[in-house]
């Protein structure tokens, strides 16, 4: 009864794909977002924390409708990225990548900054007396020990990419094979007649794909903590 | 040479420091918690920036804001113990102790890692995490660590605070071999002056953000007038000795200027100099020589000056040869007719001075 047919396996594979990438290209900069909004004070920290947070707060669809506008063909860094490389994202399995990044940012942001605010920052002094310059620190003492923080937030944007709805759809549309991502599927059946079944299976697919991430991470979030302790 | 002029304001407290320390031995920054310790040390480390001043160590110039400069931390070269020893929790204690050599210029390395690891005692825990040590091996580490990285000076912050007694000696002991073997300078910064009394060559008094005192450990701890900054109960004169004999009671004679002190055993050579802090409140007066008495350590002298200390009681500072104080009550005072020029006895415990009080002290120099 569960052999998967060639739709759901382009689904999943599709959603795969696209929360690797998504995840994969937002986490350096999440990374560095953090480091900006937890350990530095400048003018407009506030103004960046917000806007940072926006995707969280907003529908979906005005983000999705948003990046449209952006990063559209005739949108303003769209036309741009177009006109000198060649690169469209609209329509396009990288546009839904671009707007799950987009939408997982915040949580990549808040889970990684928590991390590091509780690295002990006396310990970043120390390694200082030590003779290492700011960016090994950063890379030889913060970044370890921030590596359980890192993981749930990779983890947390690779679960909401997987998922992603609104801002997918309203961005690169419901196109067979390029952006039909497991979610998109699966309300695409429930808009067909006889498709309860088929949307039935994505559900329970959906169920056991997130259950396997949840464990994966689980598992290696213990692997990291039981080395730091020794 | 290290010259010190720094001044820095943080909300109601302002520090105003300006001394000179000598290349080599342990200077001990001493002061009450508040006196501005560990703001000093943090400003000759490079981790907060002074509001005006200079620092220079061996000629170079490390910040002067007349002339706009301030070296970063990294590259002062400037160790840094801290009280609760900030190991890396992530890394082996082996990696912990070369984490900064890489950037130790190649010329201007004295350290040989496999000396300090033997020295502190490390060798057989390079493979374990910071979280299986012990607090005082954790110390150990740290002072490994940030000797590993070829200091030109190395600042110790009240790097014993954690610990208990034994450990404290324990600690103290491998402190002392630093200072004789690798002849780094170091400035440890204390409130506890059986500390202060055992490692340190120099003292700078701290109180209230000023500096009240500088110059050799002996001198300062034997001045009266600093005992309102040094604690009244601990007031008290620094002696230096050399150990002469071991006798069949467990006792160990202890030669000065002004006689034999005898004191609980000491497991040291013939000829090892030893420090000996005497308490003014363990030494007590007789106007005769003192007949069938259980206490050993009895010394003519002179009185040469006599101060009230606090309600009751007065304290005399006595020749024997060397200085001593001895804190009596003022009745006693009046009732033997005590005064300046007046011969007396004065008596100290054996017992009375303990392996806390006995500091080894600095070898002389062989340059």
């Amino acid at each position: 009864m569960f052999a998967l047919t060639e739709l759901e396996i382009e689904a999943i594979l599709l959603s795969l794909r696209v929360a690797f990438w998504s995840m994969l290209f937002s986490l350096p900069i999440a990374i560095a977002m953090a480091w900006l909004l937890a350990r530095q004070r400048f003018y407009g920290h506030a103004l960046l924390n917000g806007l940072v947070h926006l995707p969280l707060v907003m529908p979906p669809v005005v983000v999705g409708y948003l990046l449209l506008l952006l990063l559209g063909r005739n949108g303003a860094l769209g036309a741009w990225l177009w006109d000198w490389f060649g690169i469209s994202v609209a329509f396009t399995w990288r546009g839904a990548a671009v707007a799950s990044a987009v939408m997982a940012f915040p949580l990549m942001v808040r889970a990684i900054r928590l991390s590091l605010e509780s690295v002990d920052i006396r310990l970043e002094f120390a390694a200082r007396t030590l003779g290492a310059p700011p960016l090994w620190v950063f890379a030889t003492v913060s970044l370890p020990l921030m590596a359980p923080g890192i993981l749930t937030g990779a983890m947390l944007a690779f679960a909401r990419g997987f998922g992603e709805f609104g801002a997918t759809i309203t961005f690169v549309s419901n196109i067979p094979g390029e952006t039909r991502t497991l979610p998109i599927a699966l309300y695409s059946l429930t808009q067909v007649p006889g498709g309860e079944s088929g949307a039935l299976r994505l559900l329970i697919l959906s169920v056991i794909i997130a259950m396997l991430a949840l464990f994966a991470s689980e598992f290696l979030a213990r692997r990291v903590r039981a080395r730091m302790e020794g | 040479m290290i010259e010190v002029d720094l001044h820095k304001r943080l909300g109601d407290f302002s520090l105003d420091a300006a001394f000179d320390i000598g290349r080599t031995g342990i200077t001990a920054l001493f002061g009450r918690s508040g006196a501005g310790k560990t703001t000093l040390v943090n400003m000759l480390a490079g981790l907060l920036r002074p509001d005006s001043g200079r620092l220079r160590i061996g000629g170079q110039t490390l910040f002067d804001s007349s002339k706009g400069v301030n070296i970063k931390p990294e590259r002062r070269r400037v160790g840094y113990v801290f009280q609760e020893g900030r190991l890396f929790p992530h890394l082996s204690v082996r990696a912990n102790l070369y984490y900064g050599r890489r950037f130790a210029p190649r010329g201007e390395r004295y350290v040989e890692p496999r000396q300090i690891i033997d020295l502190l005692g490390l060798g057989g825990l390079l493979a374990r995490r910071p979280a299986t040590l012990s607090v005082g091996e954790k110390q150990r580490v740290a002072i490994g660590r940030a000797l590993l990285s070829e200091p030109r000076l190395l600042l110790m912050d009240e790097p014993l605070a954690a610990l208990d007694a034994a450990r404290k000696s324990e600690i103290m002991r491998h402190i002392e071999r630093l200072r004789d073997e690798v002849g780094v300078p170091i400035v440890y910064v204390s409130h506890s002056l059986d500390e202060v009394a055992r490692l340190a060559d120099h003292m700078v008094v701290l109180a209230g953000g000023r500096v009240i005192a500088t110059g050799s450990a002996v001198d300062i701890m034997s001045r009266p007038d600093l005992s309102p900054h040094t604690g009244r109960h601990e007031a008290g004169a620094l002696i230096e000795t050399r150990v002469a004999g071991h006798d069949t009671f467990g006792l160990t004679a202890l030669d000065f200027p002004g006689g034999v002190l005898r004191v609980s055993g000491l497991d040291l050579p013939l000829g090892t100099a030893v420090r000996a802090r005497i308490r003014a409140r363990d030494v007590a007066i007789a106007t005769s020589v003192p007949h069938d008495l259980s206490i050993l350590n009895v010394f003519q002298g002179r009185i040469t000056e006599m101060i009230p200390s606090g309600a009751a009681a007065m304290d005399l500072q006595l020749d024997i040869g060397v200085k001593l104080w001895a804190r009596i009550t003022r009745r006693s005072a009046h009732e033997l007719g005590l005064a300046p020029g007046r011969e007396v006895y004065a008596l100290i415990k054996s017992v009375a001075i303990d392996r806390h009080s006995l500091g080894l002290a600095l070898p002389p120099r062989r340059d």
